[in-house]
């Protein structure tokens, strides 16, 4: 996947995954916890997903809320992650 | 469909005799119950038992070529049949009549085993070349029909069921420990093998060919490949979803092709339901359905299938399996299927043939194979999610991603730790070529803690983890970890189980022909070309075949949390008048069969009376005893048949010298 698509390709993910397919409540900036879109085994889930999709291992210390709390905050922590891996 | 068998005398002319052919027809009689036909020479008899699909009157086997040195008996359908027709009569070939049949016996004769690459269907036959005095046989591409041999020093015997083998035979036949071994394990025996000691099946995609001086050739035409990571399609989601629209349209399309009216089953899943639609929407709209429901509501899906009756206005007929009548008919499904099972599903499958053929129906389309080709089993998931812990074991939140998978058993915290440890076998390999079922395949293996001590020291060290694991091929490790589960589900479970036990068996039982459009290899070769990603979209399985089926399916269905096909199997043989359980596992007849230690086998049965909520692996292993006893009894026991005095064949070609 190149870089300029993770947001559009996690946001793929989210919508058929946990809102089965309903967007219309979901913008980069939605607060993923707090709208009870994704609870604790979820973020397994997607955080599986990265890594599958994207080869690499996040740390049981990078699995703090901050990090999945939006779009927008995956997109930044994935960036983060990528550049430092490469 | 129908019944296919033979008998070839190697290095001495004698001719067979007609009485042997006519029982190894009878024998296959419910395969092919409209007529039966033979030919017999100085070298082989060959017989077939049909049933009338294609060409109902003209269409009588065997069928011969123009100057009648080929001769063919055909189990199956070659869906792209009219096609190949007509490209045959470019070239000359004259056709006697309308069959598939005759198609690939001239096909044949152009272009020799080269003529399976053509060939789009479901198929077992055997074509006689008196001029070579050379017998071939093929089998399709996933194993849909069956085909067995047996090859003595002087002769070669080969039939659609082992039965019509056993029928000729001077001795009855044994159980063979390794077989056991690899049942006891996979649930099936590996591609090649069967229950029963030196009596073989032709394996899937393979052809073998035998001449009068026992030159014996067994080769593959087709392999099951998936891609390795460089190679896969780089279309996107849209074009994948497109293409394979189009493909299972035309899948279903040919699959229509018959003389007979086409009905489909319908469970109220995700893969009859989107066959039912394709096939209502596109080609008949006098569709007739046909589906189970269940006495045991845990089982029961009946409302997902009246949804889908409603959405579609099919004219649905359903079965009730009642728990009695799952005991009542073991007994029948062990005799078609030939093999020990594991569960009872196959028992209310059976029920749904009887009924089809009650109403006057000879071929059903299934969605069988949907699940192996596009992703669709827990053990697909639970592979990524065990892959995604492996990467660390140590973590502290990994392994809970399990629950997603399995909330129900998950559901008590106390007996985390101890499912944890279950899954967590093989963690620290996830690069081993059975990764994906080495939980499965340990736990079954269980199991073969039943067996006599006996049984257990034929067996020895043999291993049947490390045999299917030397035939994987060659660039496996280049695989996804999806690939390479898909793989092992495909060669074992789906071809040795559910197309046989749980497929034709239970169809043909009752003489009723399934067709499986999931299966066409235009798809399976298309689906290994797809990138895991998209097969099961982190952890929603059947990811492509949703979004196929988006226009077709109500959201409920869509939707729907995926239930696997199951029957009840405690209750169904315990305090059940239809089902003999204290005579199938007294201890006489425990020791008579050889297999099990008696006195485990009856600390089992005791648990079974007092338990009613029986484990998993108890319930599998009452399952797996019980169909062994049977089969016994069935086949090892008893395996003669009276021939009726009235028994005929409606064409018989004798060329013997008299």
């Amino acid at each position: 996947m190149s870089q300029q698509n993770y947001s559009e390709f996690i946001r793929t993910f989210i919508v058929d995954n946990f809102l089965f397919g309903d967007d219309s409540q979901l913008n980069n900036e939605t607060p993923l916890f707090e709208k009870g879109i994704i609870d604790s085994t979820g973020v397994l889930e997607l955080v599986s997903f990265i890594e599958e999709n994207y080869k690499i291992t996040i740390l049981d210390d990078e699995l703090v809320q901050d990090n999945f709390s939006s779009i927008n905050a995956i997109e930044k922590f994935l960036q983060n992650k990528l550049n430092h891996h490469s | 469909m129908c019944g296919i068998s033979g008998i070839f005398n190697l290095y001495n002319k004698a001719p067979i005799s007609s009485e042997q052919v006519r029982v190894m027809a009878f024998s296959l009689n419910h395969r092919g119950p409209d007529e039966a036909g033979a030919y017999i020479d100085d070298f082989i008899g060959l017989s077939q038992s049909r049933l009338s699909i294609i060409d109902l009157t003209g269409g009588s086997q065997p069928i011969h070529n123009e100057d009648k040195s080929l001769w063919i008996i055909f189990n199956g359908e070659i869906f792209n049949y009219p096609e190949l027709r007509s490209d045959l009569i470019k070239l000359g070939h004259k056709f006697y009549t309308n069959t598939d049949t005759e198609v690939i016996l001239h096909l044949y004769e152009e272009k020799k085993e080269k003529a399976l690459d053509d060939l789009n269907g479901q198929f077992a036959f055997a074509i006689w070349d008196n001029k070579n005095q050379e017998l071939f046989l093929a089998r399709d591409r996933v194993g849909i029909l069956p085909l067995y041999f047996k090859l003595n020093r002087e002769k070669f015997y080969f039939a659609s069921e082992l039965k019509a083998i056993f029928a000729v035979q001077e001795f009855n036949p044994a159980f063979d420990p390794i077989s056991f071994d690899q049942i006891f394990t996979f649930w099936t025996n590996l591609p090649g093998d069967t229950p029963f000691k030196d009596y073989k099946e032709v394996p899937p995609a393979h052809f073998l060919r035998i001449n009068f001086n026992g030159k014996f050739e067994l080769k593959p035409y087709w392999h099951l490949k998936f891609s390795d990571e460089k190679n896969l399609s780089n279309s996107n989601i849209d074009n994948i979803t497109r293409e394979a629209k189009e493909l299972l349209t035309d899948a279903v399309r040919i699959r229509l092709r018959a003389d007979v009216p086409v009905g489909t089953y319908l469970s109220g899943g995700l893969d009859s339901s989107g066959l039912t639609a394709i096939v209502k929407k596109n080609f008949n709209n006098e569709l007739r359905t046909f589906g189970i429901s269940f006495e045991e509501e845990s089982f029961d899906e009946s409302r997902f299938q009246k949804l889908m009756v409603e959405h579609l206005q099919t004219n649905h007929s359903e079965v009730f399996a009642k728990n009695t009548d799952i005991g009542k008919y073991f007994s029948d499904i062990v005799y078609f299927g030939e093999r020990p099972i594991f569960r009872t599903a196959p028992a209310p499958l059976y029920l749904l043939s009887k009924k089809v053929r009650e109403e006057n129906f000879k071929v059903v389309l299934t969605g069988e194979g949907a699940d192996e080709i596009f992703g669709g089993y827990n053990i697909f998931k639970e592979a990524k999610i065990r892959k995604f812990w492996s990467a660390n074991p140590e973590s502290k939140y990994r392994s809970k991603l399990l629950k997603k998978l399995y909330p129900y058993i998950f559901k008590d915290k106390r007996l985390f730790s101890t499912l944890e440890a279950f899954f967590r076998l093989g963690i620290d390999e996830p690069e081993s070529p059975i990764f994906s079922h080495i939980v499965r395949w340990s736990n079954n293996s269980k199991m073969k803690n039943f067996f006599s001590e006996n049984f257990k020291e034929q067996i020895r060290d043999y291993n049947a983890i490390d045999e299917l694991t030397l035939k994987l091929p060659e660039d496996f490790d280049y695989w996804s970890t999806l690939s390479k589960a898909q793989y092992l589900e495909i060669i074992t479970f789906m071809s040795g189980y559910l197309l046989s036990s749980q497929g034709d068996r239970m169809a043909m039982g009752n003489s009723v022909e399934l067709r499986v459009p999931y299966l066409d290899h235009r798809i399976i070769e298309f689906m290994a070309r797809v990138p895991s990603v998209w097969k099961i979209f982190g952890l929603n399985e059947k990811y492509i075949l949703k979004k196929v089926f988006n226009e077709y399916l109500p959201k409920e269905i869509l939707y729907r949390a995926k239930n696997p096909y199951r029957a009840p199997i405690r209750n169904s043989f315990i305090a059940n008048n239809n089902f003999p359980i204290e005579d199938i596992l007294n201890e006489v007849n425990i020791s008579d069969a050889g297999v099990f230690n008696s006195s485990k086998v009856k600390m089992l049965l005791q648990k079974a009376k007092k338990s009613e909520s029986l484990s998993e692996l108890d319930n599998m292993a009452l399952a797996g005893i019980i169909s062994t006893q049977i089969l016994h009894e069935q086949f090892v026991k008893n395996s003669k048949l009276k021939l009726p005095s009235n028994y005929q064949f409606k064409t018989f070609y004798d060329f013997r010298n008299k």
